[in-house]
């Protein structure tokens, strides 16, 4: 099967301190791929790699190469803005625009170009249908996206992605901020996005891991330990490490 | 703790001194100002343009209309350098140079009037009567400086506004492969609106509160101005070039017009303070 994503031997700097090691991760698509591990083992910092958001911030050296379609993505005639398009993210919080519901998801269509006001709306329909949000909110598409509830907003995010067509659908550790209730919904959201989209779910969440995704990465220290499918992964793991991680010996 | 008490007991008096100073000076101005608005009739002083103190007539129409004209061209110049010069240092210059240039534009602010209002006389001022035509004293003259003096407050303001936006709201636009233009005019120019709003208005109490530079470069004469080439007189210019000599009735009229600007610029600063209530009680909703 041909891979969505791929890095090889990337390394990440920030400054002086190397975050990631010879990193080897593979995407399929149409799956849904968890990085799980302890907390700040550079799950977010290679996440961010792939759709270039590392390079924001300041003093940040990366060597190695990342592939989307078997292209590098940092060749010059992959331009940066349809990059991130292709490959969206989903952050930790919420950050739905201080604009109303339809300017929030009709937002990455109008930036790269489409003003037909007839067409945004069937756009804005699809992509608020795509996360269920639209029974809810069909008649609020003109109130301020602030106003929803913490799992609205995060659905709102992923109606803002779904509006431009991506490819990926990054998600860093997109349930921190929900309940319960809202996690189990989101998930089964993911679970029905992975029909079209490769999905990437950073999570320290072991339980969440093994509901949602099919294919497992473990981290540590900016290494990448062991990759698999889940099944695999959580019941019959190859290193040591990944052992002692999934029993639960570290925190 | 004795101590304690008599420093608070002296600040109380030192603050309900401030306050009672400030009272008295507003009941002062009004007693002095409003009896010449209410013998005249409120339409006839605020909407006759003939101001002939001598026969006594008091009309201040042109000089609201001066006001007006020059504050209006001030806040056009300022707004669109002073927000310009915002969103270049929060949003296109390293942090390392906004760090540097935001406090120098602030220093503009503590340059004596006097000087702003000598530089436009000497460069501005010919500049617009050879290049442009008309005495050179001027509407678009008055404007300019004004534009300048006010850059400070609107720079300062809107660069506060701008910062003040949570981080993620860029991060989330960026991630949708917007530009950094786009991210600003759609997203950070939204979220930063009420503080730019309130940066608009304090620059615009300023305006038409500043005096000595205005008198400088106006021209000063009494009559509605028929353009931007054509010199005005301000309500403050008004006060300033008249109270030196003016007894009785003129007197009251100049306190009146003092009694105009404070409702103006008192109006101003309301409406400032609610609408930065306003975006204060928005950003503690995120
Ligand atoms: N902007 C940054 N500058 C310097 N170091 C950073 C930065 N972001 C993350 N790091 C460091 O990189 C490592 C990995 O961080 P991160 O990717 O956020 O981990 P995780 O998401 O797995 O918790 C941590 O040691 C963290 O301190
Ligand atoms: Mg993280």
């Amino acid at each position: 099967m041909e891979l969505k994503m791929e890095t090889r031997q990337l390394n990440l700097f920030y400054g002086g301190f190397q975050a990631l090691r010879d990193v080897n991760l593979q995407i399929k698509p149409r799956e849904i791929t968890a990085i799980i591990g302890p907390s700040g083992c550079g799950k977010s910092t290679l996440l961010r790699c792939l759709n270039r958001m590392n390079e924001l911030i300041r003093n940040v050296r990366t060597t190695g190469q990342i592939l989307l379609d078997g292209r590098d993505i940092h060749d010059q005639a992959m331009e940066l803005t349809s990059l991130r398009r292709r490959v969206g993210m989903v952050f930790q919080r919420p950050n739905p625009f201080p604009l109303s519901v339809f300017d929030n998801v009709a937002y990455g269509p109008r930036v790269h170009g489409t003003t037909d006001g007839a067409k945004l709306q069937a756009i804005v329909e699809n992509a608020l249908r795509a996360t269920d949000l639209w029974n809810e909110l069909k008649d609020r598409r003109n109130s301020p996206a602030l106003a929803l509830s913490p799992e609205q907003q995060q659905r709102l995010c992923i109606s803002r992605l779904v509006a431009v067509e991506p490819e990926v659908l990054l998600m860093d550790e997109p349930c921190s901020a929900l309940d319960p209730i809202a996690t189990a919904r989101v998930e089964e959201l993911m679970r029905e996005l992975a029909h079209s989209y490769a999905i990437v779910i950073v999570t320290h969440n072991m339980q969440q891991a093994a509901r949602v995704s099919s294919e497992t990465v473990f981290m540590l220290l900016g290494d990448l330990v062991e990759a698999g499918r889940t099944a695999r992964i959580f019941e019959n793991p190859r290193d040591k490490r990944t052992e002692e991680y999934i029993s639960g010996r570290y925190g | 703790m004795k101590k304690d008490k008599i420093i608070a007991a002296i600040l109380t008096v030192t603050a309900l001194s401030a306050i009672s100073g400030l009272a008295l000076i507003t009941i002062f101005i009004f007693r002095e100002g409003m009896p010449i608005i209410l013998r005249t009739g409120g339409g006839e002083f605020f909407l006759s343009a003939d101001w002939r103190p001598r026969d006594g007539s008091f009309g201040i129409f042109s000089m609201i209309i001066g006001s007006l004209a020059v504050t209006a061209g001030a806040m056009v110049i300022g707004m669109i350098f002073g927000l310009g010069l915002a969103i270049v240092l929060t949003q296109f210059a390293p942090p390392s140079l906004a760090a540097v240039l935001k406090p120098v534009v602030e220093l503009l602010a503590g340059i004596p009037s006097v000087v702003y209002g000598f530089m436009g006389v000497v460069t501005l001022v010919p500049l617009i009567r050879n290049r442009l035509g008309g005495p050179g004293l001027s509407v678009l003259a008055a404007s300019i400086v004004l534009g300048i003096m006010v850059l400070p407050t609107v720079t300062s303001i809107s660069v506060d506004a701008l910062q003040a936006v949570p981080r993620s709201f860029w991060e989330g636009s960026i991630a949708l492969g917007a530009t950094r233009w786009q991210t600003t005019r759609m997203v950070m120019l939204k979220a930063a609106r009420s503080g730019i709003v309130a940066a608009a208005i304090l620059g615009m109490g300023r305006a038409v509160g500043e005096t000595m530079a205005v008198i400088m470069v106006a021209g000063n004469s009494i009559e509605i101005p028929g353009s931007i080439l054509a010199p005005t007189r301000t309500l403050t210019s008004n006060i300033a070039l008249e109270m030196g000599y003016a007894s009785g009735a003129h007197r009251e009229a100049l306190f009146a017009t003092g009694v105009t600007l404070f409702v103006i610029i008192m109006i101003l600063n309301c409406v400032a303070l609610s609408v930065s209530r306003r975006s204060a009680r928005e950003r503690s909703f995120r």
